[in-house]
């Protein structure tokens, strides 16, 4: 959005670059001798310090992660900086760079990302990789083996506390016996050996360093990890104090790429295209993985009729939404500001203060205030006025309520543009057009207006963008309500970005790939409108300049 | 000569920032590699569970010699948590309702729970059932909670038998001038699955048919079968063009305030209204939801709220530790019971504050039939379209195409 905005203030300033382009030999003298001064120094140190300091945070968790490319992207890009800023060369770059890092970071990085999430299936039940789902599989289908009993557990190890290869030391309820068991299987112990706590756990075993809580919990992983082999399954740690014998029911065979279940003996292969473990009735393991899945999401939007079906209504009622949202505002703001820039008012401070209280406000409490003033039993406004309205149960008046939220929400902001673009309109301009006998109407249409709006198109372009897509004006008032009786997912209130929110978000948990898929044709819609209407504007601009 | 002062000083600075943030990313570095310290139990939970937490946390880490730290996830907890587990910045133990069980096993976040059946035992049998999912026990639950029929005994001094007498008792307030609403049931401009499903489940509807296993069955849909459509008659009946005792207008916001500015004899709510019912000093009582005359019961959802344990997390040992055998005494479950006053799961701590506080075991009688909210990630299709249905039905508008077309859209997005 900055760079079209920046287009036509180049453009004009064009005619001046003759001269600053053919002074290249003065300022390089004047560069050489230009004084370096203290807070400049110290400024800049202070700066690279900084840089420095975020690569060196940034470097470790992908060390961490051995993330090597990455790694040398961020040496590179360092390096790169201290370079810059450190050499008396390459002045345009020094005040271009920061920009377009923050523009790589903040715009062209998040795009690209949404733009690749839309070719995967990345949502609920497909988040990780294949591996993560098998082992969620594993270990979700342990079970207790039916019938074994329950042991008092206790870590220990014949070495180090800290380092020494773990045992577990169990005793069995019944008979009372203590074993110790690491992968190598169960040894049963001497009794006189060993002393028991009352509970049953074993606190002191000859040759061996029983392990308390902190020093157990700092190898916790590889407590987790430790499976003592038994005749029936093997031996598990629950926690620290107790352990089972446990199965894992289910188990992932690389030869079939499948997983079966060693109880009942079904299996689940591996789709790979869908992401998910499929048994051939067609049931999925709950448990999935991420794929890339090409074009289906887009394909999704056109081809399904629940989506497409609606998709026309919705974008006609979202331009008329974005207009009148932004064309009232813009309406009542001018001529509150209008009014109040007459030099005849009174109290005009006053007003502007009271003017803009409703931007003071926040407008998610506002917005739900309003909510409730719309009900149609209890709310203010039908109380108020005698009114017994369904506000938000008819498709027009709830239409007319969300924008007339809208209008008392944001007329404020318009009417303080407003009101510095005029302060900005020399007076000189409209005295000369009353000199030349011209009615005040005459004067606003053929001056002030056109002014004006050289100045506030823009805002209006970008006002227009920001109700485009205004997800709180209606998910906090209406929620898309009212909803024809036939069809729950589209309703009369409803703009494209809510809609859409309620189709990736609403059914069985979140599809980040379809919503990323939407939100991409939304891009499309709102990037054709604002550069229309930017072209529009520099023809304007250049009209009236 | 100036370029290199300027190097040798920009070096420096950058000396002292790495050494700087040396110093800040020490303490990561310990937390991975855990042999330094006694290792660490990281339990994430909301504002109000982790100021009850603190000082049990504190205590566990103190008696075991482990650093303990509860966080408070103020908003989308559920949300937050499965995004933090994916990429390994999540916590040790989870605290939340147990109808995100479904979710959470799908996306591989949380791991099954061992206790023994002695442990088991100690708990409400609804309570274990909730938190059990494909067989499999996934948290340890501490709390239950259900709707009720809360009534203003000025007003209405008998609990109704059928709402049929609900209604006709309703309606004589209400043509005395005494209340303007018959029953406060939200149900706001796009429905309210939860707080319809005991009339609906009375009149004969069901969400979901059991599997073989006791689990819900999500190929089963029981929206949009002849009996919803019968279920839904009734309920569009009592709505805005029959009966008026169901409407639009009352919704999440306003139902409670209703009933305590005395506007409406009967609220249909749970444990956390009772809070601003006694705050508004009305003599009231609870009992049971009534059903249809002639109907099955009411069947409200019970919840319940457990601790889990993050499949990734960095100590799942102690974490296990904490969860299987540590939240399963009586007192961790009263001292929740004193943050917000919701029945505890355990027996023994629900003996424990019965005394003290009569309404606990009332909403319990009133969910002793209740249905235990379905954990199967399918469910999340059905609130938005069920609710849309019931708002439209209560509105006017014709119950059985309305139904079938819910059922069509709820069917559609199970995969």
């Amino acid at each position: 959005m900055s760079t079209p905005l920046s287009g036509p203030g180049s453009a004009t300033q064009a005619p001046g670059r003759g001269p600053v382009g053919s002074r290249p030999p003065r300022s390089r003298a004047a560069r050489d001798h230009a004084p370096i001064t203290l807070t400049g120094l110290a400024g800049k140190v202070l700066l690279l310090g900084l840089t420095a300091g975020i690569a060196v945070w940034a470097a470790f968790p992908l060390i961490d992660g051995r993330n090597w490319a990455g790694l040398a992207l961020l040496a590179a890009t360092t390096a790169g900086l201290f370079y810059l800023y450190l050499t008396r060369r390459h002045i345009p770059a020094k005040y271009l760079v920061p920009g377009t890092l923050f523009l790589i970071a903040f715009q062209v990085f998040p795009v690209l990302y949404t733009a690749s999430t839309a070719f995967t299936n990345f949502g609920d039940g497909h988040r990780g990789s294949k591996d993560e789902a098998v082992v969620a599989i594993q270990t979700s289908s342990v079970t207790q083996v039916p019938g074994s009993a329950e042991y008092a557990l206790s870590i220990a190890t014949k070495g180090d506390p800290a380092t020494g290869s773990l045992v577990f030391l169990v005793t069995d309820p019944a008979t009372g016996t203590v074993s110790a068991g690491d992968t190598g299987g169960l040894r049963q112990l001497d009794a006189a050996d060993v002393t028991v706590a009352p509970g049953g756990k074993v606190t002191a075993a000859d040759g061996y360093t029983v392990l308390n809580f902190g020093q157990a919990s700092a190898r916790s992983k590889e407590i987790t990890d430790l499976v003592v082999p038994t005749a029936g399954g093997a031996l598990r740690s629950s926690g620290l104090s107790r352990a089972y014998e446990g199965k894992a029911v289910r188990a992932y065979d690389a030869g079939c790429d499948c997983v079966r279940d060693t109880g009942t003996g079904q299996t689940w292969t591996a789709d790979n295209e869908v992401g998910a473990f499929v048994a051939a009735d067609g049931e999925r393991l709950a448990q999935g993985w991420k794929v890339n899945v090409g074009l289906s999401n887009f394909t999704r939007v056109l081809t399904d009729e629940n989506i497409s079906g609606p998709f026309l209504g919705t974008l006609i009622w979202n331009f008329a939404f974005a207009i009148a949202s932004t064309g009232g505002t813009f309406l009542l703001g001018m001529l509150i500001a209008l009014v109040l820039h007459s030099p005849r008012m009174r109290g005009t401070n006053l007003y502007r203060v009271l003017l803009v209280l409703p931007y003071a406000m926040p407008s998610f409490a506002m917005l739900l205030a309003w909510r409730d003033m719309f009900n149609a039993d209890f709310g203010l406004i039908n109380n108020m006025f005698g009114l017994d309205v369904d506000w938000f149960g008819q498709p027009w008046t709830a239409r007319m309520a969300v924008i007339l939220v809208q209008l008392w929400l944001g007329y404020p902001y318009m009417f303080l543009v407003a009101t510095g673009a005029l302060q900005a309109i020399p007076r000189e301009l409209t005295e000369a057009t009353s000199v030349d006998g011209a009615s005040p109407w005459q004067s606003l249409r053929a001056v002030t207006l056109p002014l004006l709006l050289v100045a506030l198109s823009p805002l209006l372009i970008s006002s227009f963008a920001y109700n485009f897509n205004n997800f709180n004006a209606i998910y906090l008032t209406t929620e898309g309500a009212p909803f024809p009786a036939d069809n729950p997912t589209n309703g009369a209130t409803d703009l494209l970005i809510t809609y859409t929110y309620r189709l990736a978000f609403g059914g069985q948990g979140a599809e980040f790939g379809f919503a990323a898929a939407i939100s991409l044709f939304i891009f499309a819609i709102v990037a054709v409108v604002s550069t229309v209407s930017f072209r529009r504007t520099r023809k304007q601009e250049e009209v009236y300049s | 000569m100036r370029i290199r002062t300027a190097g040798v000083v920009a070096l420096f600075a950058l000396a002292l920032a790495a050494s700087g943030c040396g110093g800040d990313s020490d303490e990561p570095t310990a937390n991975q590699s855990p042999k330094a310290a006694g290792g660490k139990l990281v339990i994430w939970a909301d504002d109000k569970r982790t100021a009850a937490l603190k000082p049990f946390a504190e205590k566990f880490g103190k008696e075991n010699g482990v650093t303990v730290e509860v966080q408070a996830v103020s908003k989308d907890l559920q949300t937050n948590f499965v995004t933090a587990s994916q990429q390994g910045s999540g916590p040790d133990v989870v605290v939340g309702a147990h109808d995100w069980i479904g979710n959470m096993v799908q996306n591989g976040a949380i791991d099954p729970v061992q206790l023994s059946a002695e442990q088991k035992s100690a708990f409400n049998e609804t309570a274990i059932k909730a938190v059990t999912f494909n067989g499999q026990l996934y948290g340890v639950p501490y709390a239950q909670e259900n709707l009720a029929l809360i009534r203003n005994t000025e007003l209405a001094p008998e609990a109704p038998k059928t709402i049929e007498d609900l209604v006709a008792q309703g309606k004589q307030l209400k043509a005395a001038k005494k209340t303007t609403e018959t029953l406060c049931l939200q149900v706001g401009q796009n429905g309210d699955a939860y707080h319809i499903y005991p009339l609906y489940s009375s009149a004969g509807g069901y969400l979901f048919g059991t599997a073989a296993n006791g689990d819900y069955d999500p190929k089963d849909l029981g929206v949009g079968k002849p009996a919803s459509v019968e279920a839904f008659k009734k309920i569009g009946a009592l709505g805005e063009k029959g009966e008026g005792v169901l409407k639009r207008s009352i919704s999440d916001t306003n139902s409670i305030a209703t009933f305590t500015g005395k506007k409406c004899a009967y609220l249909v709510s749970g444990p956390w209204a009772v809070a601003d019912v006694k705050k508004a000093n009305i003599a009231y009582d609870i009992s049971a939801i009534p059903g249809f005359a002639g109907g099955k019961e009411a069947q409200p959802f019970v919840g319940v709220q457990a601790f889990y344990v993050a499949a990734k997390g960095k100590n799942k040992a102690l974490a296990q530790e904490f969860v299987a055998n540590y939240t399963t005494t009586p007192e961790l479950a009263v001292a929740l019971y004193n943050a917000e006053p919701r029945p505890p799961a355990l027996t023994a701590a629900l003996d424990q504050v019965k005394g003290s506080d009569p309404d606990l075991a009332k909403f319990q009688e009133a969910g002793r039939n209740g249905q235990v909210l379905p954990a199967i990630p399918a469910m999340a299709a059905i609130w938005d379209p069920f609710g849309k249905a019931e708002a439209a039905v209560i509105g006017g508008a014709d119950p059985s195409s309305t139904i079938t077309a819910a059922g069509k859209t709820i069917s559609g997005q199970i995969k």
